[in-house]
């Protein structure tokens, strides 16, 4: 658990971070979304010490995160950053093994450590391990970068814009590793995007930051229900807002009993890709398949459309 | 044919080189047309060999404590702690280049007396500028991402220090040392004009004979040992490049 408490940052008369106080649960993702300049980094950066806060507490499970010193605190927190920041003339392996190491891991759990990561994230050990940074795409880096970050089997992720650099298409494939990564290690991740979007997708709280100050802290449907402020309102976009509140559910539930006809789409899907699949196709109901195949039943329009209103 | 053709030039001045330093004797129908009234065509008033190793010596105890001192001034006034003393290192470094090695010399005499002290002295001052500044610049513009990885893994200062920063300088640093060796080279020769034992001797021995052989060969081996020293450094700064990650 990280409680943040009346957290603040000035720098001169301007109030960076203002009075921040919020309570992230273990093995949750929480992202924080402001526009740039919002303070959103400065807050990620001072549960780690990187800042050092004007005033207020941080706890990390109850203890201040000012009772180890601040390198060493680093050592137990994991760090991903944009433009992943990996150390250009050390290769992969010693890249992710840069945290064990100045932890002082012996050297088989070490090898042992990073060829598990780099097998987790998709890359061969044997081939990937011996390489140099610039000897990769920007979406293997991006996963050394985490992979890193994950090395020492850190309780807290701390992500400032992790996916910031990627494509479209790498970047929906790094936020899917990145949750089961989560769901498999149960590690508490705090990412900070600029994209309400990603912020829906991957957080199960969202905290909202404006000049300096949290907004609002909700679960994404509740942020999409009842935006705090005009400014959040802004921040999800009023006209995808129905589309995002679908996105948050599996079609699975929103079965409806019955049949349809043609192609099935599967239980794990989005709402939101069951509605875009039937807009498309000029079709009324869909039938939804399970993960072995069985029909479940169908979805209809008129099922998601009633789904897509604003919560009372 | 092309690749090969810059190392072949190379290797056959470095053996032209080394035969002239040791049998100079051999050489001496090239150089008989440029004397005159029967003058010795090839050094005689001492070893070319030994000259040139002591030539060496100075330049590289010069250059090496050139290197100490400015890299660790470099490495002081980039900490947080040191970055007040950016502006005064920076004029007190460029004050050493300003004077004229000659006016050194000539300081330094009173000071030191004759012989080597002072040409070392003057090479080092000299020195010290082109290693500061590249190790400033190597230090100041290191990719932003990895400076604030290096914090966020958890490295102390000395960790980050020895383990990121100083690696990743590394190529720009020995950019100014090759620049300041060759400074050095040249410079050293001048050395000999209060007693220092350089190649400056040769040239020196040949402005007072009027004898134009001495002063070519003289010329001749600390240029060739200027280009050989220069390219060999420049190979050195590519492979640490290459270890940094930098396409070169």
């Amino acid at each position: 658990m990280i409680e943040i408490e009346n957290l603040t940052k000035r720098y001169a008369d301007t109030a960076v971070v203002d009075n921040v106080s919020l309570t992230i649960e273990p093995r949750t993702v929480a992202a924080i979304v402001g526009t740039s300049g919002s303070g959103k980094t400065t807050l990620l950066r001072m549960i780690n010490r990187l800042v050092e806060p004007t005033s207020g507490i941080v706890k990390l499970d109850g203890v201040d995160n000012r009772a180890l010193p601040g390198h060493e605190l680093r050592r137990s927190i994991g760090y991903a950053i944009q433009g992943h920041g990996l150390f250009p003339h050390r290769t992969v392996a010693e890249n992710i093994a840069t945290v064990p190491a100045l932890l002082g891991w012996d050297k088989a759990r070490i090898s042992a450590r990073v060829d598990e990561l780099l097998t987790l994230f998709q890359l061969d050990p044997a081939d990937f391990g011996p390489r140099y940074p610039h000897e990769l795409s920007g979406g293997q880096q991006q996963r050394v970068g985490v992979a890193r970050a994950l090395a020492a089997e850190p309780n807290v992720l701390l992500m400032d814009e992790p996916f910031g650099a990627l494509d479209p298409i790498i970047r929906a494939k790094a936020q899917e590793d990145l949750l089961a990564i989560q769901k498999r290690f149960g590690t508490t991740i705090i990412l900070v995007t600029h994209d309400m979007e990603e912020a829906i997708h991957l957080g199960d709280k969202i905290a909202v930051m404006d000049a300096g100050k949290l907004v609002q802290y909700a679960a994404p449907a509740e942020i999409l229900a009842r935006p705090a402020t005009e400014f959040v309102e802004t921040l999800i976009g009023t006209g995808e807002r129905p589309f995002k509140l679908l996105s948050l559910e599996a079609v699975s539930e929103a079965v409806e009993p019955g049949r349809a006809q043609g192609e099935a789409i599967p239980a794990t899907a989005t709402q939101r890709d069951a509605l875009a699949e039937l807009l498309w196709s000029g079709r009324q109901a869909l039938p939804v398949k399970g993960e072995d195949g069985a029909d479940l039943g169908k979805v209809t329009v008129k099922g998601l459309v009633k789904r897509a209103a604003r919560p009372a | 044919m092309r690749l090969w053709l810059p190392t072949l030039l190379r290797l056959v001045a470095l053996v032209l080189l080394v035969a002239f330093i040791v049998e100079p004797q051999w050489f001496e129908p090239i150089f008989k047309p440029l004397t005159e009234n029967n003058a010795p065509a090839i050094y005689n008033q001492g070893s070319l060999l030994s000259l040139t190793v002591q030539h060496l010596q100075i330049v590289a105890l010069a250059t090496l404590a050139a290197i100490v001192v400015a890299v660790a001034l470099a490495i002081l006034v980039t900490r947080p702690f040191g970055a007040e003393f950016l502006p005064l290192s920076r004029s007190l470094v460029n004050i050493g280049q300003t004077f004229p090695p000659v006016a050194v010399l000539a300081l330094a005499v009173p000071a030191v007396g004759f012989g080597e002290k002072p040409t070392l002295i003057a090479l080092f001052l000299y020195g010290l500028l082109p290693i500061f500044e590249n190790s400033l610049t190597g230090l100041t513009t290191l990719p932003q991402p990895v400076v604030e990885a290096a914090r966020g893994v958890g490295m102390t200062g000395w960790q980050r220090l020895m383990k990121v920063e100083l690696p990743l300088a590394l190529p720009v640093i020995l950019a100014g040392v090759r620049l300041s060796v060759v400074i050095s080279l040249a410079t050293a020769t001048i050395g000999s004009t209060v007693a220092a034992k350089t190649l400056g001797e040769v040239i020196i021995a040949g402005l007072f004979s009027n004898n134009l052989a001495f002063v070519l060969q003289g010329g001749l081996i600390v240029a060739v040992l200027a280009v050989l020293i220069h390219d060999a450094l420049s190979a050195l700064e590519r492979f640490a490049a290459r270890r940094t990650g930098r396409a070169v």
